[in-house]
């Protein structure tokens, strides 16, 4: 019963949807102020009707209701309950319920809380999200049913791919979400900004906020399901350049991009159809993403289904909206005006390059993952786009964005002083380049390439805290008083900046400086890895609530003194006959102790595979502070329009 | 349940992880495997390397690229005895040829295209002036005294 309740609250969304993206533009079309008004009202109904929907399903799923088809095929009733709920979004039918309810929820969020917002934009922009709304929901209702009944309920339901019951990827698509959805906010806003003709700094202030909020959401998201890959796959990878990741990376850089030429729409009035056009863009790609990993044209772990049907439905529904968004865009752009001009070294121009790098970096990972599917389509060849080709081609664009992310706070709006910059490039140059050699000496880094990465990441961070340094007066005595008073997005600025060098310098030093052994032990026999000396102790066979597992101690020590005790697993799951490995990984601040249990081999011995990862728990802390930075930017004071301007402090503060 | 679990361990596909037996004593040859290893695609992965993945299929190529470095052939006719058998797709970068010349001229034509672009934005008239013309300076002044 109340499953058919869920199926029915679907609908109503659906109706809801309908009504949202129909009244509202009646309204603004007549300027009926109460029509307008339907908008937040329908907003607000959607969202609950979608919410006890999706509750209806996670109820089938936490009381094991094996007579609904999605549960028996993806569920367990000896599941814990955690991934009995994470469960419902495993699958094609519940994720597709959780991507809908995330549109809902920022729905009713610009109703809440985008109170400040005119209400006209507010009721196109919100008209706009419904019409996204109608898509999926008629996708879901007509070709992904995930409260479909059948008529023999099985005594157990099937189980759930064992390597997605883990508390980091429980998580990962919920994060993910919330940034791919999030950025329909910014296509409805550029919809709208078209639709009324209004675009100036007002409206990108409103818009900003939910760009950053859904960024942050999708930066996580995708350093989580990196992060489940490092440690759940065995290996130590953590990107391979498959389609899938490609696909959450494209609006990631996208999204990077129109983050900051909105700064320069929100402080200059400049960028204007740029702007609009990246927010369509970003959402675009999402949209694209939904369709990689939706339609079943890749396999991977998260391709559920493979039905022509839906790919189909999906690339109708890309080519309605995506295609009406740019056409519009051609149509309504020519008339819009960008008011703010600035010279050649100016910080909008800085911008404007890191934005244009941005997207070039994008378009080829966006050919890269494209090219063999539409190869194949066409002409039958079959080939790979793999790892070789993205280090070759996309590393030097993103190095470049790096090294001008580092120098671009240092210019001035509208006129910078180019001898002062040049003058301040020097010294980051001279700073980091110095750097790079010490480091290279001291840590004996001969590989060109990983030498120039080093350059690359300790350039932006010199040059991140050069400015901080220089904006807060740095040594002098009102140093730590400015440094407290910096308004918030100056915080996200440098904070942002850091991460991206930490992880990056994450990622060249693993890639660099690892260290692994593999070999044949029996328990009691020591293997050096880099500095350190891993012994195995002991392996016990015991079980998990819906699982058997092997974990062996593993004792680590360097120079004698013992660093930690590593408990690697080797996990068998009946009932969805699959083995998972989980790595046992200590981490330390300069990188992980990584161990792998594998197969036994021969009388008592086991292969096991031991790794010193050094750098990768930087990647993490990078990742979670640019996280940080998203979300502190977006607790600014500025942003949030129409809040009572107190001021925090007394000291005035130059505009960045 | 011991000798139960033992069991169902057995019965357990076994994984063709990278395991002890296969590699080489010499770690400059298996360094040299490892790095044509790279480019070669488990054919039934995600975009991972033979030497990413527990795949039977990755074991097997990666027992080949060994004999053929035992066999003392170069890393190019590796790729190129690997890539004769099983095609291109193995290749995790793709080659270089008729068919892939607009995936190999994507990356330079992008960068191109930006740079134009910005040059054509950057050199386009500006509506408002920078500077003040002198009637612009004598207007304002008007403006300035009449408020005043």
């Amino acid at each position: 019963m109340i499953v058919e309740f869920g199926h029915f609250a679907l609908w109503l969304a659906l109706a809801a949807a309908l009504i949202q993206s129909v009244v509202p533009l009646w309204g603004t079309s007549r300027g009926h102020a109460g029509a307008m008004r339907v908008a937040d009202t329908a907003a607000q109904v959607q969202f609950l009707a979608t919410a006890a929907s999706f509750g209806a399903l996670t109820y089938a799923f936490v009381v094991s209701d094996f007579s609904l088809r999605l549960t028996a095929l993806n569920s367990h009733s000896a599941k814990p309950m955690l991934y009995k709920i994470t469960g419902v979004w495993a699958n094609h039918e519940g994720s597709m319920l959780l991507w809908v309810l995330m549109l809902a929820l920022f729905g009713v969020l610009i109703s809440v809380f985008g109170r400040m917002i005119p209400v006209v934009m507010r009721a196109t922009v919100l008209a706009v999200q419904g019409m996204i709304g109608i898509g999926f929901y008629a996708f879901i209702l007509l070709t992904s049913n995930p409260f479909e009944r059948i008529a023999n309920a099985p005594l157990d339901g099937q189980g759930m791919n064992p390597l997605l019951q883990d508390p980091g990827v429980a998580f990962h698509p919920p994060l993910l979400y919330l940034g791919y959805v999030g950025f329909s906010t910014a296509f409805s806003f550029a919809v709208a900004a078209l639709i009324t003709g209004r675009v100036d700094p007002a409206w990108a202030r409103w818009m900003r906020p939910w760009v950053l909020f859904a960024w942050s959401g999708l930066t996580a998201g995708i350093a989580l399901g990196s992060w489940w890959a490092y440690y759940e796959l065995g290996w130590g990878g953590f990107w391979f350049w498959d389609p899938v990741e490609n696909a959450s990376f494209m609006p990631w850089l996208i999204g990077t991009a129109l983050l900051h030429s909105a700064i320069v729409v929100e402080k200059r009035n400049a960028l204007l159809k740029w702007t609009i056009l990246l927010a369509i863009l970003t959402f675009s790609l999402s949209l694209i993403g939904t369709f990689l990993v939706r339609s079943g044209i890749l396999t991977s772990v998260h391709a559920f289904a493979t039905d022509p049907e839906r790919g189909a439905f999906i690339l109708l529904m890309l080519c309605v909206y995506i295609g009406a968004a740019l056409t519009l865009f051609a149509w309504r752009a020519p008339d819009l005006e960008d008011g703010g001009v600035f010279a050649l070294w100016s910080r909008e121009t800085g911008l404007l390059v890191n934005n244009l790098l941005l997207a070039v970096a994008c378009g080829v990972v966006f050919v890269g993952t494209l090219y063999p599917l539409v190869l194949e389509l066409i002409t039958g060849d079959k080939i790979s786009v793999g790892a070789p080709y993205f280090n070759q081609t996309f590393l030097p664009i993103f190095g470049v964005t790096m090294l001008i992310a580092g120098i671009g706070p240092f210019l001035s709006w509208k006129r910078a002083r180019k001898a002062d910059v040049l003058r301040r490039a020097a010294t980051t140059a001279g700073v980091a380049a110095t750097l790079a050699v010490l480091l290279a000496l001291a840590m004996g880094l001969s590989d060109p390439v990983g030498l120039l990465g080093a350059f690359v990441a300790l350039w932006l961070a010199v040059a991140t805290l050069q400015d901080l340094g220089r904006r807060t007066g740095f040594p002098n005595r009102a140093f730590l008083r400015r440094l407290v008073g910096l308004p918030r997005s100056a915080w996200g600025l440098y904070l942002g900046h850091l991460g991206l060098a930490i992880a990056a310098a994450g990622v060249i030093a693993v890639s660099v400086w690892r260290d692994e052994a593999i070999q044949t032990v029996t328990t009691g026999e020591a293997t050096q890895v880099g500095p350190y000396e891993f012994t195995l102790m002991d392996i016990e066979n015991t079980s998990g609530p819906n699982y058997q597992t092997s974990i062996a101690a593993v004792r680590v020590t360097r120079n004698g003194e013992l660093v930690t005790l590593l408990f690697p697993e080797r996990r068998w799951y009946p009932v969805e006959q699959k083995p998972t490995t989980e790595a046992g990984i200590r981490t330390l601040w300069h990188g992980d102790l990584y161990a792998v249990l594998g197969d036994p081999n021969g009388a008592r011995g086991f292969v096991t595979r031991y790794y010193y990862n050094p750098g990768v728990p930087w990647m993490w802390f990078g990742a979670m502070l640019i996280t940080l930075a998203a979300l502190i930017t977006l607790a600014d004071r500025r942003l949030r329009v129409g809040a009572p301007a107190a001021r925090r402090s007394a000291i005035a503060q130059p505009a960045e | 349940m011991r000798t139960l679990i033992l069991l169902l361990l057995l019965l357990a596909p076994p994984a063709f992880a990278l395991d002890p037996g296969e590699m080489f004593a010499d770690p400059a040859l298996e360094e040299r495997a490892r790095a044509v290893g790279r480019d070669l695609r488990c054919l039934k992965c995600r975009n991972q390397s033979i030497f990413d993945s527990n795949a039977g299929i990755a074991k097997d190529l990666r027992v080949v690229v060994r004999e053929r470095i035992a066999a003392g052939d170069s890393d190019r006719e590796i790729l190129a005895y690997v890539q004769d058998r099983f095609g291109d797709y193995v290749l995790l970068k793709p080659p270089v040829a008729a068919h892939t010349y607009a995936l190999w001229l994507t990356p330079p034509a992008l960068v191109l295209i930006a740079g134009l672009a910005f040059a054509a934005y950057m050199r386009k008239p500006r509506r408002t002036p920078e500077t003040l013309s002198d009637e612009d300076r004598t207007a304002a002044r008007a403006l300035l005294k009449e408020t005043r």
